[in-house]
């Protein structure tokens, strides 16, 4: 194997075009208000660790304020508009957010570390065509559901996880409002700007006081706003250990409750597959987005005539993957998110090589200031280990080899989690056959992590449950009466 | 002399007597001893469950057409042995009105479910245009294994609407039946026996819901859970968060089972998955509109 030289000269995105206030304060009932918990911390760039504001944390008071806020805007206005109306507010924030994207774009990549290439080219355009997605439902629900009269459910509490932050605040935000409904939004800390630009842009809409409110802050501000007692409904993306936290704190409440929460999900090469597209996809199944994705293909299965064909290519392929500045339109692997995630990762690394796992990292440099990390094989994993078993949420993949169907069935089902699968083979009744046998929310035949504001994503088992995208999304927001 | 039924459990469609070989009195509603039936252990319910999941897959994978005619033959079955019923629930302290009336709505209500049974996933399912080149369809998918709590308040119409709609979509059942009125539920069970239901499919135990209820809520091999509200509600959270540790979707069924509204479609989507699949299309240049 040859180790190519893929030295590129630099391409870099400028950041010109990012506006930052120094400090942000909480966007409650339409203004943007102190914290009453008079404290703020600071929002890092994970690719220098360089702070790049500071940003209010909210306590009970401030949730307590924020879901006040949104029930007064539920009852006075928002439950008394029509869809068209609602509607016509949702498409004007799609707009904005397109005509906004580049600034979006670079500020997303500055806060959480992905590849400018990615929020550029996947995260804000995704964004903005799911709010474009729902402002069209929101006049046609009752022909969504015919016979049984849906409605609002009132007032929403949503929490958004880091890897993905404006696009899951569009999985939360424009359904939700579509439907009817209020919301208080609680994003990850690490990730809160755009976020907050969002809330400009809701502003700038001027969509009524009160219908969205952002508060910011730590796991503290989320488990407030899980306790508020006036809200309708909890939508959660983020961990299983914390999603279960919330599902106990719903238990004898009348709130609704969706979770969208980790996954180990299996990507399946059979021995007749388009090698080559394989490993492309095997290549974005987990390391796209640095591998912080709950649906990363994170554990490979390889049929074992052609594992160590497949296995020679991937390594190959892995030495010109570009590791380093995200701003750099050339990086592929950006910054891990944050130095929190990046220990977990490497806590990860080290039990691999503790439970007899094979390592392959390739050669190269990576950047000096900044949370990074190779991306990572692993192979001669036993079923077991806990690397096989774990979500790692970074760009670690471990390999396995099968013979049968039947067996490669069995250990890709063979966890507690059920978010996605792959399945490559040109075998069309066999990926009909395997589809329907894997215990996954979404199955990607011949190809990987793709995602469509039309498109039901959500998981099985302890990947949670509820929908998000398509009309299966809207349920997770209406009530039904019939 | 009257020859006295023994009622037992129904597990893997078989009527075994509980292992724990343990047994309570039931009563008529006027506190007239009726039998004795089984108390059920927590070494039945692990049986059971052990057989629900054994007996899911070939469940599953019947087609829908035959699920339908499978439940139709139980509508079937039991209009033919309708006066038993009758007399059982008379005995047991029902108005012959009453009784009457319950056995009818059970009949309905099995033929109801039998018609949905391939017609649900053309209503939920979907073709999403993606926009990209893919083709993107949802479907529905049964989720395995159900645990269910009959409803307490009435001998067979609450269990009959609960476990029909479960089981349509191809999932297996462990059910609690109610517990002060438990014959109505193992007598059903002979209809299920000669109904053509593939045994494991239903399983039922007799007992002390607040001794089983934790057991069947926190088996890492149920995916979900039906519980119909009882009197001991706190009983029920504490299922629910027992429920939590492998995230079984629970329904929390507050309804009054004699009522129309106690049937629908969502009785049966409430306990299916929703599966999306993504394929290329292959872009064909000169292709479109080329006819």
């Amino acid at each position: 194997m040859s180790t190519a030289n893929w030295d590129l000269d630099p391409s870099m995105e400028s950041t010109a075009i990012v506006q930052l206030q120094p400090k942000y304060d909480l966007f409650i009932g339409g203004c943007w208000q102190k914290p009453k918990s008079g404290k703020y911390f600071a929002t890092y760039n994970p690719a220098d660790e360089s702070v790049l504001s500071e940003i209010a944390y909210g306590n009970q008071d401030d949730v307590n304020l924020a879901v006040e806020a949104a029930r007064k805007a539920y009852n006075e206005v928002w439950s008394k508009m029509s869809g068209a109306e609602r509607g016509k507010y949702l498409f004007r924030i799609a707009r904005i957010m397109q005509e906004k994207s580049r600034e979006l774009a670079v500020l997303e990549t500055l806060d959480g570390g992905k590849p400018i290439r990615e929020s550029r080219d996947i995260d804000i355009p995704l964004a903005c065509n799911h709010f474009f997605y729902y402002a069209g439902w929101a006049d046609k629900l009752a022909e969504a559901f015919p016979g049984q009269k849906p409605t609002a459910l009132g007032v929403a509490g949503q929490i958004t996880p880091w890897n993905f932050p404006l696009l899951m605040l569009a999985w939360k935000i424009a359904p939700a409002l579509a439907c009817g409904n209020t919301v208080v939004l609680k994003p990850a800390e690490t990730t809160s700007l755009t976020a907050l630009k969002f809330a400009e842009i809701c502003e700038q809409a001027q969509l009524p006081a009160g219908v969205v409110n952002i508060v910011t802050g730590h796991g503290d501000t989320g488990a407030a706003l899980v306790a508020n007692q006036d809200l309708d409904k909890i939508a959660f993306t983020g961990s299983t250990a914390v999603g279960k936290l919330i599902h106990k704190a719903c238990i004898g409440t009348s709130k609704k409750l969706t979770l969208e929460l980790g996954g180990k999900s299996a990507n399946i090469i059979l021995e007749d597959a388009p090698i080559d597209q394989a490993v492309e996809g095997i290549i974005n199944a987990i390391f796209f987005n640095q591998g912080h994705v709950c649906c990363a293909g994170s554990r490979l299965f390889v049929q074992e005539s052609i594992a160590s064909k497949v296995i020679e290519k991937l390594k190959f392929r892995l030495q010109s993957i570009y590791v380093g500045n995200p701003l750099d339109k050339n990086t592929d692997i950006g910054a891990v998110n944050s130095k929190k995630q990046l220990e977990t990762i490497e806590k990860y690394i080290a039990l691999g090589l503790e439970e007899g796992a094979e390592i392959f990292q390739p050669t190269c440099n990576l950047p000096s200031k900044g949370y990074y990390c190779k991306p990572t094989l692993f192979t001669d994993v036993a079923q077991s280990a806990r690397i096989a078993q774990e979500e790692i949420f970074g760009p670690v993949l471990t390999i396995q080899t099968f013979r049968t169907l039947e067996e490669v069935v069995q250990k890709a089902n063979n966890s507690p989690y059920g978010l996605a699968a792959g399945v490559w083979t040109v075998n069309g009744a066999r990926i009909f056959g395997l589809s329907q046998q894997l215990k996954a929310g979404v199955v990607w035949a011949n190809t990987y992590n793709k995602f469509d504001p039309t498109s039901p994503f959500g998981g099985y088992k302890e990947s949670g449950f509820g929908r998000e995208g398509g009309r299966h999304g809207l349920s997770a927001y209406l009530q039904f009466k019939n | 002399m009257e020859i006295l039924k023994t009622y037992k459990l129904y597990i893997g469609g078989q009527f075994p007597r509980t292992e724990s070989g343990r047994s309570y009195l039931v009563s008529s509603l006027a506190g007239e001893p009726l039998a004795n039936a089984c108390l059920a252990s927590r070494k039945d319910i692990r049986n059971a469950v052990q057989v629900a999941r054994k007996a899911h897959g070939a469940w599953a994978a019947k087609t829908a057409f035959n699920r339908s005619q499978i439940i139709y033959r139980i509508a079937e079955m039991l209009e033919a042995r309708k006066g038993q019923f009758i007399d059982e629930l008379s005995e047991a302290g029902f108005g012959m009105e009453e009784a009457n009336a319950e056995i009818l709505s059970c009949i309905d209500r099995c033929v109801y479910y039998a018609g949905w049974a391939d017609k649900f996933q053309a209503l939920i399912s979907s073709v999403n245009p993606v926009a990209s080149s893919h083709f993107n369809f949802s479907t529905p998918e049964p989720m395995g294994v159900v645990g269910v709590l009959a409803c307490q308040n009435t001998p067979l119409i609450g269990f009959i609407s609960q476990i029909l709609p479960i089981i349509i979509g191809g999932n297996t059942v462990v059910v609690l039946a109610n517990s002060k009125m438990p014959l109505s539920a193992i007598s059903f069970c002979e209809v299920l026996a000669t109904s053509d239901v593939p045994g494991g499919v239903v399983n039922v135990l007799t007992g002390s819901i607040d001794e089983l209820l934790p057991t069947l809520a926190s088996h890492m091999d149920v995916n979900a859970l039906s519980l119909a509200t009882v009197s001991n509600m706190p009983k029920v959270f504490e299922a629910q968060e027992l429920a939590i540790e492998n995230l079984k979707r629970t329904q929390l069924l507050v309804h009054d089972f004699k009522n129309q509204d106690a049937q629908g479609m969502e009785f049966i989507t409430d306990f299916q998955e929703i599966k999306t699949t993504w394929h290329p299309i292959e872009q064909i240049a000169g292709g479109a509109g080329a006819y």
